[in-house]
């Protein structure tokens, strides 16, 4: 597995793809630390659009990657390798180099600045964390749409509509939701809710970190009591490993059985 | 060696494979004719693990070949059209396959009879359908196997690279390496193949030799025969 992941991973690192996504970050976290001046307000702004962006490039990313690498995934299923090692070692060195990308690209700027003087290094790790696990569950995702769809168009159509969905379509429901059962105690149902998306769960926390829940208003509140705690972020960390860890397993479930 | 019992397979309705035995002899060159969709890569990628069967069994060496990925180790594979991640350079994508086989090929002496010397920096991108093909060969042959399967081994080559390959092909089969061959071209199955089996819609219509063959259909010349038989099938179906 070790040398399809290295392969993987210095395919795409050598990419000037990987180069373009490290230096957006770079960029924009320079750019919004010398503008705002505030270090924790560069990492809201950071954030909307990390949670928004990740997701987005770890979808194409898994998608493209797979179709593109169909030939060599034939050709090393005609080797001695089982397949859970292939499709194991395709997909984890894809987000391992998304993530390197990610992990250098939001921390140079900050370290550049003083980040250590700041007293937001929990703050922006936790950032980074959840920037790491969002890579990790989309590449997955998109990577399960592309194993399971032969047709290109129809494979990419679907991992574009889950982001879309998770990103922007699904706050639209919780919001309203939210909204026509303002008359009932929903505390319950709005974290179930939260917990039912990544991206979601990974705002909360860094929200939460930075506390700035008063922001949010009432779910705010309701948050910050489950999720502020220690346990509170225990759950969110595991339910966001179970949300990578549960992807992982549907593509090797899927994987035993494809024809190639 | 390999052995096949009752093997089935469908791609959704459509029945490709409709289960036939069949064991691949010993030491011998063996065809595998047919039409076009007669199902014969789905027999070779089913025997390579590649496909999955909807019924029957494999045997590799007398072991079921399912969740078994080690004899494949035994078994060399040269695929229909020659696909390879496109930025790898040559030399490196033997490499490649080398480090993740875990053993060192020997693919100097084939490099040199298929004169790609002069190719191993370029990209696989760069390079034309036939010197693909070429490095496909070179990738399938540097390491020994007891078994070698080929789907359709000739496609683009020039006259002199195809004289190289029946000679390659010859002096392992002297070694007493086992082939597996399909392809359309007649003149290769006379000249190369001990044995003939006939692919037609999913099932074993003919096995033997071209003797066998040729007698059978009343034909003096193989692809004749093999005409014939198309037009009965087609005379049949209309």
């Amino acid at each position: 597995m070790l040398k399809i992941l290295k392969y993987s991973f210095f395919d795409l690192i050598r990419s000037r793809w990987s180069i373009i996504y490290f230096l957006f970050y770079f960029i924009t976290g320079m750019v919004l630390l010398y503008l705002s001046h505030d270090v924790s307000k560069a990492i809201v702004s950071l954030m909307n659009i990390t949670f928004i962006l990740t997701p987005l490039i770890g979808t194409i990313f898994g998608v493209m990657n797979f179709y593109n690498s169909r030939e060599f995934i034939e050709l090393l299923l005609a080797q001695p390798v089982p397949r859970k090692r292939i499709f194991l070692g395709m997909f984890l060195g894809i987000s391992i180099s998304l993530s390197l990308s990610l992990l250098l690209g939001m921390s140079l700027p900050f370290i550049i600045y003083g980040l250590f003087l700041s007293g937001q290094v929990m703050s922006l790790l936790i950032l980074i964390t959840s920037g790491v696990f969002l890579t990790f569950i989309f590449t997955a995702l998109a990577f399960y749409i592309a194993l399971v769809n032969e047709n290109r168009l129809k494979g990419f159509g679907m991992a574009i509509l889950v982001w879309l969905f998770m990103a922007f379509i699904y706050d639209g429901i919780f919001l309203l939701s939210l909204f026509l059962l303002q008359e009932y105690p929903i505390e319950k149902f709005a974290i179930a809710m939260s917990l039912f998306n990544p991206i979601d769960l990974s705002r909360i926390l860094i929200m939460l970190k930075l506390d700035i829940s008063a922001l949010m208003g009432y779910t705010g509140a309701v948050f910050s009591k489950f999720f502020g705690n220690n346990s509170g972020m225990l759950i969110s960390f595991l339910a966001l490993t179970i949300w990578t860890v549960v992807p992982v397993l549907l593509i090797l479930k899927k994987s035993f059985k494809k024809d190639f | 060696m390999i052995e096949i019992k009752e093997i089935r397979k469908s791609f959704g309705r459509l029945e490709v494979l409709k289960g036939f035995d069949f064991s691949l002899s010993e030491g011998k060159i063996t065809a595998v004719l047919g039409p076009n969709g007669s199902g014969k890569t789905t027999l070779i990628k089913s025997i390579l693990g590649l496909v999955i069967p909807s019924g029957g069994e494999i045997f590799f060496d007398g072991k079921p070949i399912y969740k078994d990925w080690e004899y494949r180790r035994r078994i060399g594979y040269l695929p229909q059209i020659a696909k390879f991640p496109e930025n790898l350079k040559v030399k490196e994508l033997f490499k490649l396959i080398e480090d993740i086989r875990g053993e060192k090929g020997n693919s100097e002496p084939l490099i040199e009879r298929f004169s790609l010397d002069s190719f191993l920096n370029k990209k696989l991108r760069q390079l034309s359908g036939g010197t693909r093909q070429k490095v496909n060969i070179v990738l399938t042959f540097m390491f020994e196997c007891p078994v070698y399967i080929l789907d359709e081994p000739t496609t683009g080559l020039d006259p002199i690279a195809l004289i190289r390959f029946k000679d390659l092909i010859l002096e392992r089969k002297e070694q007493g390496i086992t082939f597996l061959v399909t392809t359309h071209i007649m003149n290769l199955v006379e000249e190369l193949a001990d044995e003939l089996m006939f692919l037609l819609e999913g099932q074993v219509y003919f096995r033997g030799t071209h003797s066998e063959m040729k007698e059978a259909q009343q034909e003096e010349n193989l692809e004749r025969a093999i005409a014939k038989i198309l037009e009965k099938e087609y005379a049949e179906n209309s």
